[in-house]
């Protein structure tokens, strides 16, 4: 059963996926470039469902309706600030469907060997395919599919902790089981175990041990990562949805699959790259959990933090010509981006300058902050990178931070013994002033003293984001 | 080491009415660990009697040369005199004002005794060491004096009235000059409502005269002031221009103005000459000036120090130069508190032992002379005073320095780059020639390869801000396992049939929810 039509149009989807990835280079023709995902997509399944998948198809088709009907309920009802949990709960989906597309596999091995021996009998388009195989081709199969499974329920269950502990339903400190990386070892090398004894027709059991196996380090993996760190951990699991979905394109021999899949995997592997980067970190530190121990004494922090109150910074920001703000998770915590777009909008209404520094790890997801802000309707040319303002900030009058902590911490840059030593960071108290809006006296999630805080032109706007910028713009007209 | 001993003597300067200690710090020294010891009629012009320090545990002595005898540590106002450096030894800390830069004989003088000399009027000027600041709390005192000196020679009401008997018109005060002194003047002369205007050359604490309610009074001049925070919060030397543009606004609002506070003192120089005779002339007899750098000169030099004087047209100048001691109760109160503090920080443990740490920036910049050294002037503080110095730029790299990195970039660039493709040939090389491998495998594997390849190249070119979007759609288009699970559904087998149909589901959801979230995401995006 050969499918031309198939896979000339696999081929136009693939096309049109690259161009859709590629497309995201620019605010503009990002536009486009999610159209080029969608007919892409519409491309694949269609010409699925006309050629190997057309077993079932009105069945499929329901099933497509009904996942349609509950994507778009999730995709409309979901608040941008929330964005990241929801983009961790759907690669758990992505996950969970790698691991039954790879059970699937298996069986239809099973039904095939066993009809091969006279033994029952089982029919559809990848059994067929799966008849055809030499004896080596099915073992590469269930490396394939081994492979496919295996990353599926780690994504699945890191997915699902990732999720968690983004919507704060699992406490987001870095937690372990007693045992820590042992643990994870010893459960990879199971895994290793079960794979060579399932590679050598010791049954389907060894899969399903392997798949708890696999859902255990998950699990565990993602509980050892603290909260800060999810940016790395939602890009990575993204990187690994990808790679499964690979790997069961391999043991389907659909090249599309493999196609998108590796575009996925290398998408998501280069942005956690980007966000280890920007955090100075290694990739496997971060995986591994928590932060280096510090090498030796933290400096002191010196002098005391100083309070202000709204009629201070309203008064500041009245005199100010050019004003940088940093908005960080605690901005996305108090939902106080609307807040934050009306102060923008009346206060460059008065001619002052005004600007957003975003640091690449702000936030719990990548390019979290920028969303955000976009939603407040704050135009896009005044959001800058890290890079692109960094240097402005001596000529900056007023730096406004707003719920960030570790990004504009001045030890990474002063304190070879700080946990975050060398993490690239906003330079916002080379500006004239500083107000820090923060709900209390605490350390941010990394844990250590900020010496912004008590630098003498800091001052320290206490009090939920969204309650104190309310304030402020009482007082700004 | 023994516990130490705080003694205040009686000042000799003529007419000084503060004393460095008071009943209450007396007390709260004690808690310290410290032993206090006073002159007899050290506090009596202060107010403070001694039976009062008596009642809070100071022992009294009679005379100065028990006084120093007794003490281990002596606290001054005043400067020392010669007969006072007469009794220091080795053992001996004085804190005091110092102004070691004027007083360099006299320094040398207390270098010679060994003693360990504290300048009150040394102390940095950093958060840290706000509560030590004597000068400032001398000068929030001298600003406040200075305003009921005025008004006190000013025939007038400072608040507008509108009387049965008649229209008042409110008093108009110009203070120039916004230090502490000054920002204490343009308060106390609002809060008795006096029309306000401030002048300082450094422009950015018009906030805070503002803040205090009166009104800057800007030039008309354009011209890069260097950022006071440079100079550790003080006020710097001006431009001539800049001096002519100031005098020109100061003509023009001289024959308007009832009340001239002038405070302009610049570090170790003479004051500036700020209203001059002219402007004087100009003014309306009755209209009063108090000038607060009358010890340096003066801001109008028809002052005469420590006198009041009046002009040929009735302008009243005063150029007292003891404000503080003119509020002896309320200053001594002040410094002795400002002492106390430096005491503590002294004594770190609270045991009533010194420990003169020369590591500690306030300790080290406020010290003189220790061990018989003088350490004036001191070295910069650790920590920047008020606000951090702007940072030196780099040095600029010569064209060729710029070529030969780019050069050496380039080499590392191919060589990582052909080490990486060496590496993944051999790889793929290595496992086509596994034997019996199946060339349907490796076509796929080709497509694979050639995906991640692709798919790196992409990738690096996604805007950073589309972050979240881009993993949106991948996630979206991760989907893509759909494709796997509709080509399954068809299969006789039940259960294989269920899961299939089960990943066709949570897949859908994917592509739907991901897809539409991207679109909410960039339709946001929007340029201004």
């Amino acid at each position: 059963m050969d499918f031309g039509f198939t896979i000339a149009a696999y081929v136009v989807a693939a096309v049109l996926f690259i161009l859709s990835l590629g497309g995201l280079s620019g605010q503009e023709s990002a536009k486009r470039a999610v159209w080029y995902g969608i007919v892409g997509m519409a491309i694949a399944v269609i010409a699925t469902l006309t050629g190997p998948g057309q077993g079932l198809w009105l069945a499929s088709l329901i099933l497509i309706g009904l996942g349609a009907g509950v994507g778009y309920q999730l995709a409309t009802k979901v608040q941008m600030t929330q964005m990241p949990e929801l983009v961790a709960i759907m690669h758990s989906l992505v996950g969970l469907a790698a691991v039954f597309v790879g059970f699937n596999a298996d069986l239809t091995i099973l039904g095939v060997e066993a009809m091969k021996a006279g033994d029952g009998e089982i029919t559809g388009t990848f059994a067929a395919l799966v008849a055809k195989k030499t004896p080596i081709e099915i073992t590469i199969l269930r490396v394939e599919l081994v492979l496919g499974v295996w990353i599926g329920a780690v994504t699945f269950t890191g997915s699902v902790i990732a999720y968690g502990k983004l919507a704060g339903k699992v406490d987001s400190a870095a937690k372990q089981l007693p045992g820590g990386h042992l643990l994870n070892a010893a459960a990879a090398a199971l895994s290793v175990l079960l794979m060579l004894m399932y590679l050598n027709g010791a049954g389907s059991w060894t899969l399903v041990l392997l798949t708890l196996a696999a859902l255990f380090i998950g699990y565990h993996l993602i509980m050892g990562i603290g909260g800060a760190d999810m940016p790395v951990v939602v890009s990575m699991l993204n990187s690994y949805s990808g790679w499964a979905a690979a790997a069961i394109g391999f043991s389907l021999g659909n090249d599309l699959l493999i196609v998108v899949g590796a575009l996925v995997g290398s998408s998501g592997a280069i942005l956690s790259y980007i966000m280890c980067k920007a955090m100075n970190r290694a990739f496997v530190s971060v995986i591994l959990g928590g932060f280096g121990g510090a090498s030796g004494e933290q400096m002191a922090v010196e002098g005391e933090q100083v309070a202000i109150d709204a009629d201070g910074v309203a008064a500041a920001l009245d005199e100010a010509d050019s004003i940088v703000i940093i908005p960080g998770y605690g901005m996305a915590v108090a939902q106080a981006q609307q807040n934050v777009a009306e102060l923008t909008r009346r206060l460059r209404a008065k001619g002052k300058e005004v600007r957003f520094a975003i640091h690449p790890v702000a936030g719990r997801l990548p390019g979290h902050m920028n969303v955000l802000l976009a939603e407040a309707k704050v135009p896009y040319d005044i959001v800058l990178e890290m890079d692109e303002i960094n240097d402005d900030f001596p000529e900056t009058d007023v730096s406004i931070v707003i719920g960030s902590n570790d990004i504009v911490n001045p030890a990474a840059q002063d304190d070879p013994n700080s946990p975050i030593a060398g993490m690239p960071v906003l330079e916002c108290w080379k500006s004239k002033q500083v107000f820090v809006s923060k709900r209390g006296q605490g350390t941010g999630y990394s844990g250590i003293e900020n010496p912004l805080f008590f630098k003498d032109n800091t001052r320290m706007f206490y009090g939920d984001a969204k309650k104190s910028l309310d304030d402020l713009l009482q007082r700004i007209t | 080491m023994k516990h130490v001993k705080i003694g205040a003597p009686k000042e000799l300067f003529e007419g000084e009415a503060r004393v460095a200690l008071t009943p209450d710090s007396a007390r709260q020294l004690q808690k310290l660990g410290h032993e206090c010891v006073v002159e007899s009629g050290a506090g009596a012009m202060a107010g403070f009697t001694d039976t009062a320090y008596a009642e809070a545990g100071v022992e009294v002595v009679p005379d100065g040369a028990a006084l120093f005898a007794a003490s281990d540590v002596i606290a001054k106002v005043r400067p020392p005199e010669e007969a006072e450096i007469a009794y220091l030894d080795d053992s001996k800390t004085l804190i005091s004002f110092f102004y070691p830069a004027a007083n360099g004989d006299l320094m040398e003088r207390a270098k010679e005794t060994g003693a360990t000399v504290v300048a009150m009027d040394m102390v940095p000027r950093i958060s840290r060491a706000q509560k030590m600041d004597a000068l400032s709390s001398m000068a929030n005192i001298a600003g406040y004096r200075a305003v009921i000196e005025a008004g006190n020679n000013f025939g007038r009401f400072f608040t507008g009235q509108v009387t049965a008997a008649g229209k008042v018109p409110p008093a108009k005060v110009l203070v120039v000059g916004a230090g502490v002194a000054g920002l204490a003047a343009i308060g106390t002369s609002t809060s008795l409502g006096a029309i306000t205007y401030a002048f300082d050359v450094r422009p950015e604490v018009a906030e805070q005269v503002e803040s205090m309610g009166a009104e800057f009074v800007f030039l008309d001049f354009e011209e890069e002031q260097q950022d006071g925070a440079a100079t550790g919060g003080y006020a710097s030397v001006s431009s001539p221009e800049f001096a002519a543009a100031q005098l020109a606004k100061f003509r023009e609002l001289a024959p308007d103005i009832d009340i001239v506070i002038t405070t302009a003192l610049i570090p170790n120089r003479e004051a500036p000459e700020l209203w001059t005779p002219d402007m004087v002339a100009s003014m309306k007899p009755g209209s009063v000036i108090v000038d607060l750098a009358a010890e340096r000169g003066g801001n109008c030099k028809l002052t005469v120090a420590d006198e009041k004087i009046v002009t040929e047209n009735g302008v009243t100048i005063i150029g007292y130069t003891d404000f503080p001691s003119r509020m002896a109760t309320q200053s001594s109160t002040l410094y002795a508190t400002n002492i106390r503090h430096m005491m503590a920080d002294l004594t770190p443990e609270k045991d009533g032992v010194i420990n003169h740490d020369m590591e500690d920036d306030v300790i080290r910049g406020a010290t003189i002379a220790h061990e018989g050294a003088i350490t004036f002037p001191p070295p910069p503080p650790k920590v920047a005073a008020i606000a951090a110095k702007s940072q030196e730029k780099p040095k600029e790299k010569t064209p060729e320095e710029l070529k030969a990195e780019e050069a050496a970039a380039f080499k590392a660039q191919t060589r990582s780059q052909v080490t990486m493709l060496v590496a993944g040939a051999a790889l793929i090389l290595g496992l086509g020639a596994i034997p019996g491998m199946p060339a349907s495998f490796m076509q796929h594997f080709i497509v694979f390869v050639l995906s991640v390849f692709i798919g790196f190249q992409v990738i690096w070119n996604v805007a950073h801000s589309l972050h979240t979007p881009l993993m949106a759609v991948t996630n979206a288009i991760s989907s893509i396992i759909i494709l796997g699970a509709l080509i399954q559904v068809g299969s006789s087998s039940y259960l294989v049939t269920v899961l299939a149909a089960a990943g066709i589901f949570m897949a859908a959801v994917n592509i739907f929810g991901g897809f539409l979230v991207t679109r909410r995401m960039l339709a946001m995006f929007q340029k201004s």
